[in-house]
């Protein structure tokens, strides 16, 4: 673990932070077992609600949940203050990019981004060039994802602007805290999340295509067997509106449609939760059976939203991820709030052969790669790994970007042996329309093996609930 | 509403209904297997409820001869044969899952819940477990009915719930009859003849005894146990009754191709609604009971065409 790792509930001394107090004291107060069944019967109201992801390739049935903690992660009000303004600076920021990159690309003329990163990128989508979206907004719904380091301050460590996902956690952490402990909520002033599905909605309907007076939204699933299934299904009945698959849907005069018992019904605005690369088989993939053969020209001819925008990906790309902090003061004029995490880019020849030489200390990152997937985290790996990994970076360099093994802060954390402290980060999200709007908090992803970094729920992440307090 | 929607909500309360329905049907065979009975009598009272249920051969090519203990597990726990009671409830759950955003977060923890209990259940047929394990089917699909009644709005969700539910109901019961009619069999008016008591337990079986007794205040006899279950429109398992559940629904769903199937069943109901038992069970009681599930079938068959999979995009 590296050193100096910033605890969000405790001092160097021991004693509770000003915004644990009263939580801490509440803890001390606990029978031991107490909090032991309050978790088991968490684990069991998961269940029971069916708040599971599948398992590619087990079994049916075989449903896992992703482990819930019990001890909260707490916010104080100014913290949170300054988080909010940092992450509407970078969002803004981040949609104007997509805005210019899809129009006069004058960043790239500006020297600011190498046009080659944007152009030669799997991710720039050339069907979107010069294509206008409603109010300008690419990434209506964003997952900004933040950790603290050692020093206390807080850094953004990917942004996440395809289809983030994560939020029904956020609201159901909430909603099983209130259950099992609703006492703490008497004594504690906890900013509300509950209405996010009401602000998501408003802020899919606010981006509609122009004329459009009461549109009709529809969340686009895989379907079924996909590993978020869930959360859409959810997130589309807290929202009243119908959760479609491809079948579902057909394309006709310009104009995308549901199949319904009553024949076809109109959709203005498409909340989809599906990669650009398999929303239409006649643009992209050609064999994908999830998608709308035709939604690319209804959508070009500004038909129909789709939300979040095609192409966005080449914003989120960590290739890209190392300037926008440069984007925030090209667009907007400000300085950014929010520093990124230090990157090395190793198609930059001095910070290859940095890496190269520091690469035990180093997260090597395939610039492509998500899910904690094709990753190096230098101080945990072999010497073999280690050697290997070197041999992949030597063959691409510009595959790759390093950054400084972060001591993420840690939260106490109920594990087997107890309470113990375990990395933690943050993912707020960031939605954009007319308006943009931070439900306050978010998702605490807190990595339960002991020193590991890795916060992703497919290696073996859980999730706490997050408290902003309001004073 | 999506028709994929509709479809999945169909098949969601046809699953649990035939999950109870197969608890009735395996209750109703197990009441008369009390009875003193050879080898011969057991083993033909299997062949006729498995027959009833249209799966004899089924079970034949996979288990060759009639054990009791096999065919209660063919019915009862077999995942491999999609008529079992555990099929039906795993199926009406995913069917719940595919549209857990359309019913209500009650209805998807009930239906959930029914899943995740009877997945631990080891298959046992000894004294009292099979009693046991078919009343909590019972149970579980009287609460599933009970959650969509009390939580569902009342659209058009609704009604294809509803549908599902009776189509499958009229469907159950008229099975159980036949289980206990042989090809030109008619029922008599008679309390003493030497059927009286298994109509009793067809009866209980049904949850129609005790109303049975306030109807007709009188001893039980074959005859009047039809007229009950065939005829009554107030009983609410009676082909009557589900049939009149059928038409009334499928009129508040009509959309511009359905008039076909909304003349089918609206004739069906007709027959009971207007016909004299002497004339419909003039055939013979299996007969009559073999061209109702046909009728039923091909109800089933054409709501699914008008509405839930449309074949040809609009």
């Amino acid at each position: 673990m590296p050193p100096h790792a910033y605890d969000e509930m405790l001092l160097p001394d021991g004693s509770h932070r000003a915004h644990y107090r009263g939580y801490g004291a509440w803890l001390q107060s606990q029978l031991p077992d107490r909090l032991a069944r309050r978790r088991a019967e968490a684990d069991s109201l998961f269940h029971r609600v069916g708040i599971t992801f599948a398992v590619y390739g087990e079994d049916e049935g075989t449903e896992r949940l992703i482990p819930f903690d019990v001890v909260p992660r707490i916010l104080p009000a100014d913290e949170w203050q300054f988080l909010e303004a940092g992450l509407r600076q970078r969002v803004r920021a981040l949609n104007a990019f997509l805005a210019d990159v899809y129009h006069e690309q004058s960043i790239l003329h500006a020297g600011i981004v190498p046009a080659e990163l944007i152009l030669c990128n799997a991710q720039y989508r050339p069907e979107m060039q010069g294509i206008d979206v409603p109010g300008g907004i690419y990434a209506h719904i964003a997952g900004i994802d933040v950790v603290r380091g050692g020093d206390g301050q807080f850094h953004v460590l990917e942004d996440n602007l395809r289809v983030p996902s994560g939020v029904s956690y956020m609201l159901e952490n909430r909603k099983m805290m209130m259950r099992l402990f609703p006492e703490l909520f008497a004594r504690h002033s906890v900013a509300p999340v509950e209405h996010y599905p009401d602000v998501l909605l408003e802020n899919l309907r606010s981006v509609a295509p122009v004329g459009v007076a009461d549109p009709t939204v529809a969340l686009l699933t895989p379907g079924a067997h996909n590993s978020a299934y869930f959360e859409h299904a959810f997130l589309a009945q807290q929202m009243g509106i119908e959760l479609v698959e491809g079948q579902d849907l057909f394309v006709r005069d310009d104009a995308v449609y549901m199949r319904t018992t009553r024949g076809p019904r109109r959709l203005d605005v498409i909340y989809r939760r599906i990669d650009d690369d398999f929303l239409d088989p006649l643009a992209f993939q050609p064999d994908s059976m999830l998608g709308v053969p035709g939604l690319l020209s209804v959508y070009r001819a500004g038909r129909v939203t789709i939300a979040n925008a095609i192409g966005t990906g080449i914003a989120d790309d960590k290739s890209i991820y190392p300037y926008v902090p440069d984007m925030i003061g090209f667009y907007l004029g400000e300085t950014p709030l929010l520093a990124n995490v230090p990157t090395y880019v190793l198609r930059r020849p001095e910070d290859l052969a940095y890496t190269l030489a520091h690469l035990d200390e180093l997260v090597v990152k395939e610039v492509h790669g998500a899910g904690g997937y094709g990753m190096l985290i230098g101080p945990a790996a072999t010497r073999a790994e280690l050697d290997a990994f070197r041999q992949r970076i030597i063959a691409n360099p510009a595959g790759y970007i390093a950054q400084p093994t972060l001591a993420l802060s840690t939260c106490p954390t109920f594990v087997e042996a107890g309470l113990a402290p375990r990395h933690i980060d943050l993912r707020p999200y960031v939605l954009s329309g007319r308006e943009i709007t931070i439900v306050p908090g978010g998702l605490t992803r807190v990595a339960l093996r002991d020193g590991s970094l890795v916060v992703n729920s497919s290696q073996g992440g859980g999730t706490k609930d997050t408290w902003v307090l309001e004073r | 509403m999506l028709s994929r929607t509709a479809d999945h909500l169909f098949w969601m309360s046809r699953q649990i209904e035939r999950a109870e329905g197969l608890a009735r049907i395996l209750d109703a065979h197990y009441r008369h297997a009390l009875l003193p009975h050879t080898a011969d009598v057991v083993a033909r009272d299997w062949r006729a409820t498995l027959g009833s249920l249209g799966v004899l051969d089924a079970y034949l090519a996979r288990h060759g001869s009639l054990s009791p203990a096999t065919a209660f597990r063919f019915l009862a726990f077999d995942r491999d044969h999609g008529g079992s009671i555990v099929s039906c409830l795993w199926q009406a759950r995913e069917n719940a899952r595919a549209v857990r955003g359309t019913i209500t977060s009650e209805m998807w923890e009930t239906l959930n819940a029914t899943w995740l209990e009877i997945r631990g259940v080891e298959p046992d047929t000894g004294d009292g477990a099979i009693g046991d394990f078919l009343e909590w089917v019972r149970y579980r699909a009287h609460l599933s009915r009970g959650v969509t009644l009390g939580t569902m709005l009342r659209d058009e969700a609704f009604r294809f719930t509803r549908i599902g539910t009776f189509l499958e109901g009229a469907d159950a019961t008229a099975r159980m009859l036949l289980a206990r009619s042989r090809p030109g069999y008619a029922p008599v008016d008679d309390p003493a003849g030497p059927d009286a008591y298994v109509w009793t337990l067809l009866l209980r079986s049904l949850s129609a005894f005790e109303v049975y007794r306030k109807v007709y205040r009188d001893a039980v006899t074959p005859w009047r146990v039809t007229e009950l279950l065939v005829l009554r429109d107030d009983l609410p398992r009676s082909l009557h009754r589900c049939t009149n559940e059928i038409y009334t629904n499928l009129c508040a769903v009509a959309n511009d191709q359905s008039a076909e199937t909304e003349r089918r069943a609206g004739e069906l109901q007709s027959t009971f609604r207007f016909g004299r038992l002497e004339h419909l069970l003039a055939p013979g009681l299996a007969e009559f009971l073999d061209a109702f599930l046909g009728r039923i079938g091909d109800l089933g068959q054409r709501i699914a065409q008008d509405f839930l999979v449309p074949a040809t995009p609009y």
